[in-house]
């Protein structure tokens, strides 16, 4: 049942490979911050990183785009039966490509769509799957991927290999890997792959998509982030925490107590059951951080946090922390951010 | 309708201590509860039973004490419960739990729907509902926000995707993983506690399964933990009280920060 490999059988030349996500044709934010990841360990271990595309119309200037920022190849599936994800029939083709093309690495986005194809797609193949992860290295004596990532609600850093099987699959939070720059003088490889009309049949269907009812449903996107949390008191309040959002050009987010409250709306809600966010700024109001709430937010490059208490957890992961009430203190900022006019 | 739930009994993460030196969990005093998010699964496999009948079965793998996990789900209202447990089992990543689930279900005849939590609060990966799904070659719908339709062929469901709500059609048999939004998990009741205390909960170890022994365990799995380590949380931050130097000083400073640090 379980394909070993024998180790010396591994063929380290093999290709790293990263999943390459796309809305309408047009290549996400994730495919180029893959690279990032892939190069690095493409690098070290003197082989090729290739991005694999699956969808229909795929726009060029995009494809060009990956290879200026890293990749050597494209692995091109288009079809106008890939538009959008559908787990059979990604699930069939990646499979396919995989089982072709033997990658030694295969990364991808903890997006929904990463993380649904690729469990369904390691369990079929057989091999290991490692989820969330934040940081990648090389096992010096094996060339074997280390792969670390976060486990018990963010409490430890735990650090995972896949020694017998290939690929060595593993999905990256959105957002947590810096775009590569972009080296115009870079060219590459576009494989146009043809894959049988049998794996393009699936079982499920599309029959509908409705965007999300509030502008900050998609706070992995955002840039800025002002979240409130049980210290808002009551619904009426939450209005400061929107305000501020939208003051500074970011999203509003929340804690579970404060969606569970009916504050919010669930896709705003930052944590172990909600979203993991990584914003340029975090500002979290009347939320007293507890770890489920850390764990979604705690990797944020810069973070504010306003709670009365001073022995409020959430200082511990603060950059900037002001103890003091945020009834006063948010209206305040709303006033200091026009005073010099930000 | 016959329902299928996998459940697991996990450490309470709220106050974890970690033992500094080994980094890693101390277990002495934590508690054992449900996944939190399977309680979700739980609650919408309990709708769909209220409003088309069935009966729901709750599995799960783990030690023995994880029969206490099952119980609870059974005071919730499910059907039946079954204990997969054997030490051969120990130390599985989630290829092989989702294998020796996978042959469990195999075992529990014609099924209509297999209702899963996104992920649970220790292991974090929200990988064996997929896994599942895909050792028994069943449709899978991750992320289910609501179900708008189900019949004795197909369900209809929503999907809570990055920008919004995806309508999908699969045919049953499939697997469905569940947000919160699904549904609000009841209580246990009385009546449902003392149900449950009547009900046998089988235990079933590998010999009970057609499983291979090479699939099991530590040895079984394609993944392998080499360390452990304590995460790099806290970070040394200005810390202000606006009490001692007032709101206006605070506020101040934090807007010199954010322009510092050109963060607005």
């Amino acid at each position: 049942m379980l394909s070993y490999i024998n180790t010396e059988d591994i063929l380290l030349a093999n290709e790293v490979w990263t999943f390459a996500e796309q809305t309408d044709g047009h290549l996400d934010s994730l495919s180029y911050e893959l690279l990032g990841r892939g190069r690095a360990l493409a690098d070290k271990l003197d082989t090729e990183l290739a991005s694999v595309i699956l969808g229909n119309n795929i726009d060029r200037d995009g494809i060009k785009e990956l290879f200026e920022r890293g990749a050597d190849k494209v692995y091109l599936v288009e079809r106008p039966e890939l538009k959008s994800y559908l787990n059979d029939i990604y699930s069939n083709v990646l499979i396919h490509l995989v089982e072709k093309y033997e990658p030694q690495i295969f990364l991808a986005g903890a997006s929904t769509t990463g993380r649904s194809v690729m469990p369904y797609i390691a369990a079929k193949i057989v091999t290991g799957l490692t989820a969330d992860c934040t940081e990648f290295d090389i096992e010096e004596e094996t060339g074997n991927l280390l792969q670390t990532r976060p486990a018990i609600g963010g409490n430890i850093m735990a650090t995972i290999k896949t020694p017998d099987h290939r690929p060595q699959m593993a999905t990256v939070r959105p957002k947590s890997t810096p775009v590569p720059p972009r080296d115009e003088s870079r060219t590459g490889e576009i494989i146009e792959v043809d894959v049988p009309d049998s794996l393009l049949k699936g079982r499920e269907k599309k029959v509908g998509f409705r965007p999300l009812d509030t502008d900050d449903g998609n706070i992995q996107e955002a840039d800025k982030i002002v979240a409130g949390g049980r210290g808002l008191k009551k619904s009426d309040n939450f209005r400061l925490i929107n305000d501020l959002a939208h003051r500074i050009g970011g999203a509003a987010g929340a804690t579970r107590d404060a969606v569970d409250r009916g504050w919010a709306e669930y896709p705003q809600q930052i944590g172990l059951s909600g979203k993991t966010v990584v914003p340029k700024l975090y500002m979290g109001f009347g939320i007293s951080g507890a770890i489920q709430h850390l764990a979604g937010m705690k990797t944020s490059d810069v973070i504010v946090a306003v709670n009365n208490d001073k022995q409020a957890q959430i200082f511990q992961v603060a950059d900037f922390g002001i103890v003091g009430d945020i009834f006063e203190i948010i209206p305040e900022i709303m006033c200091e951010l026009d005073k010099r006019n930000l | 309708m016959k329902i299928i739930v996998p459940i697991k009994q996990v450490p309470e993460t709220g106050n974890v201590k970690m033992d500094e030196k080994t980094g890693t969990m101390i277990r002495d005093g934590v508690e054992s509860i449900i996944n939190p998010l399977d309680l979700y699964a739980i609650e919408c496999a309990l709708q769909l039973k209220e409003g088309h009948g069935g009966a729901i079965e709750v599995l799960s793998m783990g030690p023995p004490k994880a029969e206490k996990a099952i119980r609870e789900a059974l005071s919730m209202g499910c059907d039946e419960g079954t204990l997969l447990s054997d030490r051969k089992f120990a130390g599985a990543d989630t290829w092989s739990t989702a294998y020796v689930l996978a042959e469990s279900i195999k075992t529990m005849g014609d099924f209509d729907v297999i209702v899963a939590g996104v992920r649970a609060t220790d292991g974090d990966t929200g990988q064996v509902g997929p896994e599942i799904a895909a050792l028994l070659d069943i449709p899978l719908a991750t992320f289910v926000s609501k179900i708008i339709s189900i019949d004795d062929t197909s369900i209809t469901v929503e999907r809570l995707v990055e920008t919004g709500y995806e309508t999908l059609e699969i045919p049953l048999p499939c697997l469905m993983t569940v947000v919160k939004e699904i549904a609000n998990p009841r209580l246990p009741t009385l009546r449902g506690k003392q149900a449950a205390r009547q009900k046998e909960v089988p235990v079933k170890g590998k010999d009970d399964l057609n499983v291979e022994e090479s699939s099991l365990g530590l040895k079984g799995s394609p993944t392998r933990v080499v360390k452990i380590a304590k995460p790099k949380v806290t970070r040394n931050g200005i810390f202000i009280d606006a009490k001692k130097v007032g709101v206006k000083k605070a506020v101040e400073d934090l807007v010199d920060f954010l322009q510092e640090k050109d963060a607005l």
